[in-house]
């Protein structure tokens, strides 16, 4: 039993993560203590074990090929190198309106991404989440009160009582600093998350779309924007989306 | 491609499964292209790439089901554990070949098979395998230990099993 403080140390120093005192104290017991030395011998073999068995699986070359395809940098053709200069000459304003155009097409896209990604994130985290409602009630009536005066906003809960759909509770969530509120839905083993925050305008009007095998929804009525996410079956977003419209 | 291969490897330890693998791996190297001004020079680019992929398996259907579904021993920061009770059945693992090896890390827990794995064969130090699990040294070190407890379960388990096929 005197050994156990030792063997405590043993695999921390095996990792080489012992500081150099305490790594050369347990240098010195191994040296005198058969038993010590013994057990730290297996682990030594338990590491080459695992770090040879490591090493299993082996990416496909056509796999390979097609990743480095997908971050290489696309390369001007022949036909760009000779001409472009004297078409972006001929057509300079033309050019400069497109890429403008162009330009604020793609930061809306790219907001929008950053957008639905934030929400998905925070529909993950309550998925994770030992507490994932503030206000617990299967009751429309209790939860869309709660929200008074913590949002700057009402808005309209379905009935869900001839539905698949059972109302979990609520929660106030934030995106871009504005709060929203957040409605967790069950239906079977599944839940969704539905966002509803005021319209910021920029965004796009109505959207389905996958995003990480979740479903996503969005869509804008009445000064308000809504995103309904969860990883049930694209009908069961449609289903739900279509309640929500309904009763706003 | 820095640490394709390693990085493929790794996806699929985590997620059993080529098809999800490569999917995992294409979708880490996009984040981190769009992401690279993120990163800090300087700091791990090891780490901060497999940080990348955990977190791209964690919220993928698969890693959600692992993580929801495998409940761990509680582990917490700078736990003392007992001495590790080591017994002759152990030292199988020794001589045990690599193949049994492998099917005992398959099947281990993802959060004990992929603090192994960043241990023993990326040889990661307890920093990095900290910051690409996004948990406190002290629990690295306890997760460590016990995972090699399992692994040492899991061989003679897997060893037992194969003798009665």
């Amino acid at each position: 039993m005197a050994c156990d403080s030792w063997t405590e140390q043993l695999d921390t120093y095996l990792d080489g993560e012992l500081p150099t005192a305490e790594a050369r104290a347990v240098d010195e017991h191994l040296r005198g203590c058969p038993s010590c030395a013994a057990q730290a011998l297996r682990r030594v073999e338990q590491k080459r074990a695992v770090h040879a068995a490591g090493q299993r699986f082996t990416p496909d070359p056509a796999f390979r090929a097609r990743i480095q395809k997908t971050i290489a940098a696309p390369k001007p053709t022949l036909w760009s190198q000779r001409w472009l200069p004297v078409f972006v000459t001929a057509n300079a304003g033309v050019l400069l309106i497109a890429s403008a155009f162009l330009l604020t097409l793609q930061h809306n896209r790219r907001g929008e991404q950053q957008l639905i990604s934030e929400l998905v994130d925070q529909h993950v985290a309550i998925l994770a989440s030992a507490n994932p409602v503030d206000v617990v009630s299967t009751d429309r009536h209790t939860v869309k009160p709660w929200f008074a005066g913590k949002i700057p906003f009402t808005f309209n809960l379905p009935e869900l009582q001839s539905s698949p759909f059972v109302l979990v509770g609520g929660r106030v969530s934030y995106l871009s600093q504005s709060p929203g509120a957040e409605l967790i839905f069950r239906v079977r083993q599944h839940q969704i998350s539905v966002f509803i925050f005021q319209d910021q305008g920029a965004r796009s009007t109505e959207l389905a779309r996958t995003t990480l095998s979740f479903q996503v929804r969005t869509w804008r009525h009445n000064g308000l924007q809504y995103f309904v996410i969860g990883d049930a079956s694209p009908q069961d977003l449609d289903n739900l989306s279509e309640l929500i419209k309904a009763a706003g | 491609m820095p640490l394709f291969d390693r990085l493929y490897n790794f996806a699929q330890w985590l997620t059993q499964d080529r098809h999800e693998a490569e999917d995992l791996v294409q979708e880490t190297y996009v984040k981190a292209l769009k992401g690279f001004r993120s990163f800090q020079q300087g700091t791990n680019f090891r780490a901060w790439i497999y940080q990348i992929l955990r977190n791209t398996f964690l919220t993928s259907r698969t890693g959600l089901k692992s993580t929801a579904t495998v409940p761990l021993e509680p582990e917490s920061d700078q736990e003392h554990l007992p001495a590790s009770d080591d017994t002759p059945e152990t030292i199988l693992l020794q001589r045990s070949d690599q193949e049994l090896v492998q099917q005992a890390l398959s099947r281990l827990a993802v959060p004990y098979r992929e603090v192994l794995l960043l241990c023993e064969f990326e040889e990661m130090s307890y920093q990095e395998i900290s910051a690409t699990l996004a948990i406190p040294m002290g629990t690295v070190m306890s997760r460590l230990s016990r995972a090699r407890r399992a692994l040492r379960d899991a061989v003679q388990d897997c060893s037992k099993r194969n003798k009665v096929t």
